[in-house]
């Protein structure tokens, strides 16, 4: 940003409708990896099993369109969306759920470690929390480098109960770091109600008590995620510090595949998926403006079967890495010999 | 080559500050260091000289300090996290050895990040004095070095800010004055190297950080009484100097191994158990482990005295290798 300009100049600009037609179809590229990478995981395709981020696709698309592809984000255990929405393959991402060659991280890390540094995801995390730390510390790694680049980590309700989230808020605010902290708050940590086990008013109201900008959004609507992250964006370009974001959002399947959950009513998970799926609003509210004809709608689930199809396709036919690399790469000393001085 | 005579925590400055100078990226990241230059003088007159953009006071924020770490190494800078004690660590397990020390085998991104800490068996009782070493050895993607003399403070400190991958760097706290000769600016210890502290033909002894001490006063007893001992420093726990260990043995036949932590699980056993599986027909006797008891290490300094092992345990056991030749 031009440092003349006045610190209310807003820099960025609502899209279009065109653009957010384009959006929608990112959407539902996404639901349509995750049910099909849900459906592969139960029938033992993907070793181990997957988070499908499913309902909560609209969180990705509106964060990663406020940033800059050189800006950092780190992400949770349930991280596929972001991956995709950063701009991963998603046949790579494929492969890298079955654990092949081809996938992201070569079969090494598989559905909770996707990265691509080319693309500025510094990894998905497996510890929840975990990945709000790497942020911060390419938050950190971007001041100390004189960098025009932001870091944003997600997290989500059961991360917000972890001390490290708040010593890593707490450190952004008192080193002023172009950090946003973004819990997406799915309303359960696993099978617990993250609202049984949670003191304070809400994990936004916690996250004010360190002194930086903290907002809830409306975790379903694509572009209040883009508006509040965009001001985030802003703040943290301009030198003014880190920013926390509280998108209230829903997972509608469970936490992890197969899992049978009994914790959720029937009349809960029908009242989000009828109502508050962000696919189908943006959809509903696109066709309103007479921007979205039915053709064209066809179109964007045309092409989101063909990718996920071709994702599939790339990953079953790609082989495993080499079983003899598997130790590879460790570190620069384990192939260390030793001498003595 | 610059020989003057410096304390063990000097050194560690003299270390950093060269490498400062030679590498705008490196940073240090800790509690009360700009002032104060730390609780053991680590960074003294670090802070006036570089600034507080690369002496950095942190809260108590053991996970935040690391994880800031982590990322910043990521982004290619080289950041130094001093954790004063190691038994802090506690608090920033994740962050070492789920994230620091797996992010080259997951991602093939470098993470240059050292961490210090002050370590050891002396006085402060059980939450100041675990033996965290092999807690961190045992971590694939870690190296653990734990040098016994200025020299090697310096240069394993010059070593690891050159070095790719993470590196946990423990001073032991009885070591912190000691003084001697300390490399000049282009003198560097390898990462993985022990150092052969004395020589002798009679019996090995293998130690590393205050251990060495111990071992050395031990070998000049022992050579009162004409046995000479073959004293191995390991200076750095993983990767470990296996071929130095070998050659010892192989010179001797016995060995006596010391280490202050607690026996399961220690290096010491550790160290046997290499022994026996790449230098066992070289024995001539069965090896001699001292180590500390399975306890917490107390605070009053009678009951950390019967925990530690002595000089006096390093003797008799070598005597006794010894006597049935």
């Amino acid at each position: 940003m031009d440092k003349a300009d006045p610190p209310s100049a807003q820099d960025w600009d609502f899209p279009s409708e065109e653009e957010l037609v384009d959006w929608l179809g990112e959407m539902i590229v996404i639901r349509r990896f995750e049910e099909q990478a849900d459906a592969l995981s139960l029938k033992g395709m993907i070793p181990g099993g997957i988070h499908p981020a499913i309902g909560q696709e609209a969180v990705a698309v509106g964060v990663m369109h406020a940033l800059q592809q050189s800006d950092v984000v780190a992400g949770s255990h349930r991280s596929h969306h972001h991956a995709l929405a950063k701009g991963l393959s998603p046949k790579r991402v494929m492969a890298e759920l079955y654990g092949r060659s081809s996938g992201v991280a070569g079969g090494r890390g598989g559905s909770m470690h996707l990265a691509d540094f080319d693309l500025g995801l510094w990894g998905s995390n497996g510890i929840v929390g975990g990945g709000l730390g790497i942020a911060l510390g390419a938050a950190l790694g971007a001041k100390q480098l004189g960098l025009d680049r932001i870091a944003v980590g997600f997290f989500g309700d059961g991360g917000a109960n972890t001390g490290r989230v708040w010593e890593f808020v707490n450190l952004a605010v008192a080193w002023t770091l172009p950090l946003i902290s973004i819990c997406e708050n799915n309303l359960y940590a696993v099978e617990t109600e993250s609202a049984a086990v949670t003191g304070g008013v809400s994990v936004a109201e916690r996250a004010a008590g360190f002194g930086l900008p903290s907002e809830q959004v409306d975790g379903q609507d694509v572009l209040a995620i883009f508006e509040a992250t965009s001001r985030a964006v802003e703040r943290a370009r301009a030198g003014t510090g880190p920013s926390f974001l509280e998108m209230l959002t829903y997972r509608f399947k469970g936490h992890n595949t197969g899992e049978v959950g009994r914790y959720r009513s029937d009349e809960e998970i029908a009242l989000w998926r009828d109502s508050r799926d962000p696919i189908e609003r943006l959809s509903a509210r696109l066709q309103g403006a007479g921007a979205l004809p039915p053709e064209r709608l066809l179109e964007l689930e045309t092409r989101a079967h063909d990718i996920v199809q071709d994702a599939t396709k790339f990953a079953e036919d790609s082989k495993c890495s080499d079983p003899s690399t598997a130790a590879d790469n460790v570190s620069v000393w384990n192939n260390w010999k030793g001498h003595a001085q | 080559m610059n020989d003057a005579s410096m304390s063990y925590t000097a050194a560690f400055q003299q270390g950093v500050r060269e490498e400062m100078l030679l590498n705008d990226s490196i940073f240090i990241v800790g509690t009360d260091l700009y002032e104060r230059g730390g609780h053991w003088a680590q960074a003294k007159g670090l802070g006036p000289e570089f600034g507080r953009n690369r002496v950095k006071d942190t809260p108590i924020s053991e996970a935040a300090m690391v994880a800031a770490g982590v990322g910043a190494a990521m982004s290619g800078t080289r950041p130094i996290i001093d954790l004063n004690f190691i038994d802090f660590a506690y608090g920033a397990m994740d962050e070492i050895a789920n994230q620091a020390a797996k992010i080259r085998y997951m991602w093939g991104r470098p993470v240059p990040l050292l961490i210090r800490a002050t370590s050891g068996v002396a006085l402060a009782g059980p939450q100041h004095n675990n033996s965290m070493e092999m807690l961190f050895a045992s971590i694939p993607g870690l190296a653990v070095v734990t040098p016994a003399t200025p020299r090697d403070v310096k240069g394993l400190v010059k070593s690891a800010l050159r070095s790719e991958d993470p590196v946990i760097f423990l001073m032991h706290k009885k070591l912190t004055g000691v003084k001697g000769e300390v490399g000049g600016s282009n003198d560097l210890v390898p990462i993985g190297s022990a150092h052969r502290a004395r020589q002798g033909q009679d019996v090995t002894i293998i130690s590393h950080s205050f251990g060495t001490v111990t071992a050395m006063e031990a070998a000049a007893t022992l050579s009162k009484s004409g046995i000479e001992a073959d004293v191995i420093d390991l200076r750095t726990i993983y990767p470990l100097d296996e071929e130095a260990v070998l050659a010892s043995v192989r010179r001797t036949g016995r060995v006596v191994i010391l280490d202050e932590a607690p026996r399961f699980g220690s290096l010491a056993n550790q160290v046997a158990a290499i022994i026996l599986d790449k230098a066992f027909w070289y024995l001539d006797e069965g090896i001699k482990v001292i180590t500390a008891p399975q306890s917490p290490v107390p605070h009053s300094p009678e009951l950390v005295a019967a925990i530690v092992p002595s000089e006096v345990d390093v003797v008799a056991a070598a005597r006794a290798l010894v006597a049935s030749r």
